[in-house]
């Protein structure tokens, strides 16, 4: 009867919330961008195109010589401009916010394949970089099960913890996060203040695909070391419904992302017990398939910000 | 800066707003161009030859165009009613997947009656698989861009299961690939040795159909105005549920067509990389054409012809061939401007 509680004892694996953490770690700085968006009363579908260019640019620095922050810091800017443009065509121009979005993830997608065949024509097999170490946390990294995972990972898995107790302060703390709630919820109220709407939501969607950056270059320079067309897979698509499984709050952001990181952790171990009997696509099915139950239990209690993607035009009404 | 709607719009500026919107597109990508080296009037000669300039190039092009009006007509058709279905792409393996069950033996008719039998089989799998997102949407307000999105992750997997499962091929030297289908299931070429196939007639025979019915039907006019005005058709006594519920069978349905069409005319038979993102091409398509079905038609010969001439133009100049991909996406969204410009004007005050 050894081998009928093995799915169990996953669970006792110090290895299986260490991997738990580390697939967390980009959701958490997707669903986090996108959330600031939202706030703000933009839907940022741009979201996977603008991993998939975090992912290559911060390699591509640190390939072409670069620092593995100041690779970071790049990723970010080359973000923040995507998420620009986005506002840009969003904001004051109010256009469609769901085929602009995807006008952003096809351009930035395919900006990223181009610009990697432009500047690495002949190679086949990507090539490495030297990426992030795991940083270890002495004491408390030798806590039973959960010391590792916690305090044994790489720095931007640390960077996105912090990130994510930083937006909730800004978000709920500051009159600049208060600004951006206000223009989510009721811009003329908002505009009625002396703020102004445009500035605000177009320097939330910079600041938010900023953080969308992050966690695609999180891809490249830590968890692997080297950059692969497709990598993102998705990605994007599921911190979109773990926003609103997450009732658009930076808190439950995390608590959303980890779960369904422990979920995806669980399955690809499950996968090795049982993959002789189930195919393997079924489970790698499992994320989608969760994250469309995930919208559906969510839908009906959701207080979603009130302008969500309604532009705002002054003296509009 | 404030965004004032023109009273009146002259004709010839929304003809113009493609045209400019391509030209944009053309300049924006110059830079591009340059930094690979290729001087950047040679390569987009290379281009509009390799598209256009020979017998061969043409049949490229419009045999790369038929998927794209299959799936830039769904994209129009939901989009009008502001039905956002991102799920082309899906619905187009959906299709193919029930024409490799039914077409490589298990039906065994004379091709009269075998073709229309696959055409309407592959479009209820397109229609279904929007189902679910479309009565998600209705009854707990699920947006429709995830859920569709996210199937298209779903159903490619469902495709490598079944490609390395029942459905493989036993002489594809362990290839996941499905058998071919049956002559009988087959499109017919239009020209002797060229790829060009009779899918392109029956991609312009829907776009004739989808145009008739969105002028001539009621159905058509309550489309519209679910997607103008969801409050003021639910006010007029629209049945706005039930026209959702139809726009998106109608969309899926004709996405799922385009599977038939790649499987039966093009490939023979059903891979992995049977389509490479038709589906979301299929969404720039539509923007092009400004969801007229007519329009899908040429909107989709010009976005084949960048595709095809950027392979062309990849193998003489050394530009890589993702240049394609840029300039379609970088053209979708200077089309959305200069649309907006020619229904607006910008007032700086």
């Amino acid at each position: 009867m050894e081998t009928s509680f093995a799915w169990l004892e996953i669970f006792l694996n110090a290895s299986f919330w260490v991997a738990a953490v580390r697939i967390a770690t980009p959701l958490i700085f997707g669903t986090l961008g996108e959330v600031i968006c939202e706030r703000a009363g933009v839907l940022n579908l741009g979201i996977e195109g603008i991993m998939t260019f975090g992912a290559m640019a911060g390699w591509m620095a640190v390939y072409q010589g670069a620092g593995l922050w100041t690779g970071l810091l790049f990723a970010a800017a080359c973000g923040g401009t995507f998420g620009l443009l986005h506002a840009m065509l969003t904001v004051p121009l109010g256009l469609s916010q769901h085929v602009t979005g995807i006008g952003i993830t096809l351009l930035a997608t395919s900006l990223s394949s181009y610009v990697y065949r432009l500047i690495l024509p002949e190679v086949n097999s990507p090539p490495r970089i030297q990426a992030f170490e795991p940083l270890e946390i002495p004491g408390l990294s030798s806590i039973p099960l959960i010391g590792e995972a916690l305090f044994k990972q790489t720095p931007l898995t640390y960077f996105a913890f912090i990130s994510v107790i930083v937006v909730a302060y800004v978000l709920y703390r500051t009159p600049v996060g208060l600004a951006v709630q206000m223009v989510g919820e009721n811009p003329a109220a908002a505009e009625a203040q002396g703020l102004n709407v445009t500035l605000i939501r177009t320097g939330a969607v910079v600041c938010g695909s900023a953080f969308m950056a992050v966690g695609g270059a999180f891809l490249t320079m830590s968890a692997f070391n080297a950059f692969f067309f497709n990598m993102i897979n998705g990605r994007g698509w599921i911190c979109i419904a773990l926003v609103v499984f997450a009732s658009w709050r930076p808190g439950k952001a995390l608590l959303g992302a980890l779960l369904f990181a422990a979920f995806d952790a669980y399955q690809m171990r499950l996968q090795q017990l049982l993959g002789a009997e189930i195919p393997y696509q079924i489970f790698l099915m499992m994320p989608y398939v969760l994250s469309i139950l995930a919208l559906i239990v969510m839908s009906r209690r959701v207080g979603y910000p009130q302008a969500l993607m309604i532009p705002y035009r002054k003296g509009e009404r | 800066m404030r965004l004032e709607p023109r009273t009146r719009v002259p004709f010839a500026l929304v003809i113009f707003a493609p045209v400019a919107a391509i030209v944009a597109s053309f300049v924006l990508c110059a830079g591009l161009v340059a930094w690979s080296g290729a001087s950047i009037f040679e390569a987009y000669g290379l281009l509009l030859k390799g598209a256009l300039g020979s017998g061969f190039a043409l049949s490229e092009t419009f045999a790369r165009a038929t998927p794209l009006i299959f799936t830039g007509l769904a994209a129009a058709v939901a989009f009008k009613s502001r039905f956002w279905n991102i799920g082309a792409e899906g619905q187009l393996y959906a299709g193919a997947l029930i024409i490799t069950v039914l077409g490589t033996g298990m039906l065994d008719l004379h091709p009269g009656l075998m073709i229309p039998i696959l055409v309407i089989t592959s479009a209820v799998a397109g229609a279904l698989m929007l189902l679910g997102p479309v009565l998600l949407k209705i009854h707990f307000g699920v947006d429709e861009v995830v859920t569709t999105l996210l199937l298209n992750f779903i159903v490619l997997l469902l495709v490598s299961l079944l490609l390395e499962g029942p459905l493989k091929d036993p002489m594809g030297l362990g290839w996941p690939q499905a058998e071919p289908v049956t002559e009988a299931a087959e499109l017919p070429r239009l020209f002797r040795g060229l790829r060009l196939h009779s899918g392109l007639l029956l991609a312009l025979l829907f776009s004739l159909i989808i145009w008739i019915v969105s002028i001539r039907t009621t159905l058509g006019y309550e489309m519209r105005a679910v997607g103008f005005n969801q409050k003021a058709a639910r006010f007029a006594g629209m049945p706005v549920k039930s026209v959702m519920i139809k726009t998106a069978l109608i969309s899926g349905g004709i996405a799922g067509i385009a599977g038939f069409s790649e499987v039966a005319g093009m490939k023979g038979n059903l891979t992995l990389d049977l389509s490479p993102g038709f589906g979301y091409t299929g969404i720039v398509v539509a923007m092009l054409a400004q969801l007229h079905p007519l329009g899908v038609i040429i909107s989709a010969a010009f976005v084949a012809s960048i595709f095809v001439g950027a392979d062309a133009m990849s193998r003489s100049a050394g530009v890589p061939s993702y240049i394609a991909d840029v300039m379609v996406s970088v053209s979708l969204l200077c089309m959305l401007v200069s649309v907006l410009l020619v229904r607006f004007r910008i007032r700086w005050s």
